[in-house]
């Protein structure tokens, strides 16, 4: 059921304002939500919010026969469906546009840019691999989910831990979190999405991360998923109000500051966390 | 992971025999195909694309319809005999749902909508064979057709695709040259030079990227020639065709020339 669009006096009011600069919740125009990260009590177990958009993601993971063409490498396979419980536009089984466009990109920056080294997975080759479950429940919308997600995603990659396997001959032993301390995932790299919204008018510059009222009156969006290193993973913009090449190029130079900022805030965060874990064998 | 095959030698030439920034050959075939308003067979190299748009017309889907604007309807289907391998795709295969919607986001700006409330513009479009940069390909064939078709457009939308082999830009890649290096594809709006599509799935240096986007960016230009002369040629034979009085091919009507010389 999709909810009613904005009344005209929220429109022109939300315009108006974003036209002298000033956002509704007060952030500047390239200012993203302050993100909150919790860690359940499982390894691989993330809530993460921007605002009040919430998104849980969790990993787990599993040993299965690799399929006969590529036999050394392990699988991650990413389900992502967002339930009426985000809102109440998303209808139960039917994959709505925006779905598709978030399961899209989080696919292409999760798996298509090869964020977790899948030869790493690799248990016994031909027999044995790692499948890596991620699992992504919207639980709020609030405006950009996709950003949220992708960053609840990568976070949970990385505080994951598989357990330990100790190949001795043909045989395959697993040993348990209480025997060895479990690994972490070896990763490639850590992007970040970054989502800009850009209006009708031309003379508002693009806003980043938008919340639900800016996402709706949006004529536009731009994604752009980056690592720390400056290096671009994906690049989506497609359709919207038609941008200048100098504009494009400005608003990739903003992502690549802020995913540095990103990046600092995510070390910090699991290395707070990792601290309140015990993870040594007595 | 070397490629067996070099993307580009010592002497600058690709394994297609091109060079750096030269594009593949371009053939627009804009006769009539079954009863659609407007057609195209576009192929660039080895990559075939044909588009047929209806429209405006009543819309079908009545839940869809829109108060004050014409609802685009895009469909495409990926021939099992496009690839090398035969492979028949279902009709809900995300990539293929996907790849109509970047389709119909990149040209809601460019048709001129509000002109037909409560109407639906139908693009279907098939992928008859792939050999890189079918984006580019679909974009370029549905702004042909919505030209053949007659339907406002506010300007051509023309796509190519760019990639980088270590440091070296390259223009419009073929399939072999896609799976090995960082690519993207941009669709541009010749007038303004405005940017309407810009896809990239492949890891790229942020510095790399600016090169190869300006670069792109600037070869939408040069398609844009090649279809406005396709199109301005089609119209030609077409006046030609409907006029009164016979005429020999290739003697000039005094009025319609004069029109159609501003380029």
């Amino acid at each position: 059921m999709r909810p009613p669009s904005p009344s005209i006096p929220e429109k022109e009011f939300v315009v108006e304002a974003l036209k002298q600069g000033l956002r509704l919740d007060g952030r500047a125009a390239l200012e993203m939500r302050r993100p909150t990260l919790t860690f359940g009590p499982d390894l691989g177990w993330v809530d993460c919010s921007l605002g009040k958009t919430r998104v849980l993601a969790q990993v787990e993971a599993k040993m299965v026969k690799p399929p006969p063409e590529r036999p050394f490498e392990g699988q991650i396979t990413i389900h992502s469906e967002i339930s009426p419980m985000a809102s109440s536009e998303y209808e139960q089984g039917r994959p709505s546009e925006e779905e598709v466009t978030i399961t899209r990109m989080l696919d292409k920056i999760i798996r298509r840019s090869d964020v977790v080294d899948k030869e790493s997975l690799c248990i016994q080759s031909g027999q044995r691999v790692w499948n890596l479950r991620l699992t992504v429940h919207f639980l709020a919308d609030s405006g950009n989910m996709l950003d949220c997600a992708c960053l609840a995603a990568i976070v949970a990659l990385k505080h994951f831990r598989r357990p330990e396997v100790e190949v001795v001959g043909d045989e395959v032993i697993v040993h348990p979190p209480t025997e060895r301390a479990p690994m972490p995932l070896s990763m490639h790299h850590t992007p970040f999405c970054l989502t800009f919204a850009y209006f009708q008018d031309t003379s508002i510059p693009a806003i980043l991360d938008p919340n639900r009222l800016e996402q709706r009156l949006s004529a536009g969006v731009m994604s752009i998923a980056l690592n720390a290193q400056r290096e671009l993973c994906v690049v989506q913009k497609a359709g919207g109000v038609p941008l200048p090449p100098t504009e494009i190029l400005r608003i990739v130079g903003v992502s690549t500051e802020k995913s540095k900022e990103l990046d600092k805030f995510v070390k910090e965060r699991l290395e707070d966390d990792w601290k309140t874990r015990k993870v040594e064998v007595v | 992971m070397a490629s067996r095959v070099e993307i580009l030698n010592d002497g600058g030439f690709r394994s297609d025999g091109r060079k750096q920034y030269e594009l593949r050959d371009i053939i627009i075939d804009l006769s009539q195909q079954g009863s659609a308003d407007g057609s195209v067979v576009l192929s660039h190299g080895l990559t075939q694309v044909s588009a047929s748009v209806f429209g405006p017309r009543e819309a079908k889907m009545r839940s869809q319809t829109l108060h004050d604007r014409a609802n685009i309807n895009v469909e495409v289907t990926i021939a099992p005999f496009s690839m090398g391998e035969r492979r028949k795709r279902s009709r809900n295969d995300k990539r293929v749902l996907d790849f109509a919607s970047t389709i119909k986001a990149t040209f809601e700006p460019a048709i001129q909508t509000s002109l037909y409330p409560r109407s639906q513009v139908d693009i279907y479009i098939n992928v008859l064979q792939q050999d890189g940069g079918v984006l580019q390909a679909c974009i370029n064939a549905t702004t042909l057709a919505l030209a053949a078709a007659g339907i406002p457009l506010l300007d051509f939308v023309c796509a190519v695709t760019g990639g980088v082999q270590s440091a070296s830009p390259l223009l419009d890649l073929t399939t072999l040259e896609e799976n090995d290096i960082p690519h993207l594809t941009v669709a541009m709006m010749p007038r303004t030079g405005n940017i309407t599509l810009l896809t990239m799935e492949t890891r790229l240096h942020v510095d790399r990227f600016e090169e190869i986007f300006q670069l792109a960016t600037s070869a939408g230009h040069v398609l844009h020639r090649e279809m406005k002369a396709a199109i301005k040629d089609r119209t030609r034979t077409l006046v030609a065709a409907m006029s009164v009085a016979p005429k020999a091919v290739g003697e000039k009507d005094p009025v319609y020339s004069e029109r159609m010389d501003d380029s």
